[in-house]
């Protein structure tokens, strides 16, 4: 088994220094509709140079370089136990490249780790064996301005009239978007996790923040459902940072879980517009290096 | 584009009214989350005796402070091992958080602008009014850029709350910002929160 420190040191760096095109290109978009002059498009036009530079320069594009979460597909034969220490290792002298600032806080002591490694929760790795011979790593870095406004509601709602249908998943949404006002760092990219538990349910709508924005669900009623939360997401009128405009948030990504009789969870996670998601594909002795998270 | 250079004299801070853009220059201090709390705690309340470095740390920060800016920022530094630091990344953090703390502080130390992101709520707005100061709204996730007009770390305090939340003193030139709260008891993020919940009602009515 190779060793995969060093390309993992890239995809970390690229993640945290440069946008993915398609998320670049939809604020480039949003910046055209807001009116000349207006602080919405003044903050539009400060973060598309920041873009630009931090590109140029290979320094994280915000300083909250977030939670590192790892999403890990390997075929049999490969070890955990020593990706893990190559993931771990890889974000170790990241941290001290500045691609990430050290981030890891004992919850009781306060005590920061200072190189970005935590419990076995920090940096959050997930592994899933697959089949065939392609290894995927999936790194999404997820900051906690937007972290803070993630939510999850039980339907049914009374205060918000949302019954256990997509009718209340819309409501609640809504309700989600007008909470974080600003906060969020919009405009921002919505998961939503339809059903599921309180636990798998957040991670599933992690997951769907890696989805490519220009993609179309396969599910027709979820299909609907995304075009409908953007444009009226967007009706609120919040803006950039808040600042009230015309994009507040630039895409919408459902999915569904199975979820107990008795339960019916709608979880939204917020991602900030500084959506820094990468894979890496291992295929032999080649590595690459995608902007587009698709099987 | 109004240019602003720290301390801001009370008419400067008078004269700046929400949706002003503003260009910030000279010394500022980043606080956060931990640093609000040693504030608050050790010198405001005074619920916790001043320990190690306290009394010297806040000697050299209280001239920065009066009349000045306190930044919320958690920043990426680079030079961490030489002590050359040098700001990397340096974007405002969200500024709700230190909502309970910030007017108390504001007024200990005569703090006259606050710059973060996502704005403040009442207890802010009202010692904006008081001092008077201003709640300036710097671009979230900006960090590249902002921290490319911080001239010269000058000094850090506290860095034993880590480098997010440590207490840096820095020099900048030309930091751009908008004015979202003023010192005549307007804040844009109470419009746009009025304004969004209107928004809100009709799209929950159908």
């Amino acid at each position: 088994m190779r060793d995969l420190t060093n390309d993992i040191l890239e995809l970390v760096r690229r993640t945290s220094t440069d946008l993915p095109p398609d998320i670049e290109q939809a604020l480039d978009q949003a910046r055209d509709r807001e009116a000349p002059g207006s602080a919405a498009r003044g903050a539009l036009d400060t973060i598309l140079e920041n873009v630009t530079m931090a590109r140029r320069d290979s320094y994280p594009i915000c300083q909250d370089t977030g939670t590192p979460i790892f999403i890990v597909r390997h075929p049999a034969g490969w070890s955990t136990r020593a990706l893990r220490g190559q993931i771990r290792e890889a974000i170790a002298q990241a941290t001290k490249k500045a691609y990430l600032r050290p981030n890891a806080v004992h919850s009781l002591t306060g005590k920061n780790s200072g190189n970005n490694l935590g419990d076995d929760a920090f940096p959050m790795i997930h592994f899933e064996e697959v089949e065939g011979e392609t290894l995927t790593i999936d790194l999404l870095l997820k900051g906690g301005g937007s972290e803070n406004v993630c939510t999850q509601y039980s339907l049914p709602h009374t205060g918000l009239g949302a019954d256990r249908d997509l009718e209340g998943v819309r409501r609640v949404v809504l309700d989600a978007v007008h909470q974080a006002q600003g906060q969020g760092c919009a405009p921002g990219v919505l998961g939503i996790a339809i059903g599921g538990d309180r636990g798998s349910a957040y991670m599933a709508s992690k997951e769907a923040l890696l989805r490519p924005l220009d993609d179309v669900n396969p599910d027709p009623a979820l299909a609907e459902l995304e075009v409908r939360l953007l444009r009226e997401a967007n009706e609120l009128g919040i803006g950039p940072m808040g600042f009230g405009g015309r994009t507040t948030v630039f895409g919408v990504k459902a999915c569904t879980l199975h979820r107990l009789p008795a339960s019916f969870f709608v979880t939204i996670a917020y991602m900030c517009w500084a959506c820094r998601r990468r894979r890496m594909i291992v295929e032999g002795e080649t590595v690459r290096y995608s902007d587009r998270s698709e099987p | 584009m109004i240019e602003l250079t720290f301390p801001l004299s009370d008419a400067a801070v008078r004269e700046l009214k929400v949706g002003d853009p503003v260009a910030l220059h000279g010394m500022m201090v980043t606080g956060r989350d931990a640093a609000h709390k040693w504030l608050i705690d050790t010198f405001v309340r005074k619920t916790r005796p001043p320990q190690g470095d306290d009394a010297l740390a806040i000697e050299a920060l209280k001239p920065i402070l009066a009349g000045g800016a306190i930044y919320h920022c958690g920043p990426v530094v680079a030079g961490l091992d030489t002590k050359q630091y040098r700001f990397v990344a340096a974007g405002p953090t969200t500024s709700i958080r230190e909502e309970p703390y910030q007017g108390d502080v504001m007024q200990h130390f005569g703090i006259r602008a606050v710059i973060g992101k996502g704005g403040m709520a009442d207890r802010t707005l009202a010692a904006c009014q008081s001092i008077p100061a201003v709640y300036l709204h710097a671009i979230g996730g900006a960090a590249t850029l902002i921290a490319q007009t911080v001239t010269r770390v000058a000094a850090v305090y506290k860095l034993e709350f880590g480098v997010p939340e440590a207490l840096w003193v820095i020099e900048v030139k030309a930091f751009p910002a908008v004015v979202t709260m003023d010192s005549h008891g307007h804040s844009l993020h109470a419009e746009v929160e009025a304004q969004s919940r209107a928004a809100l009602d009709r799209l929950l009515k159908a």
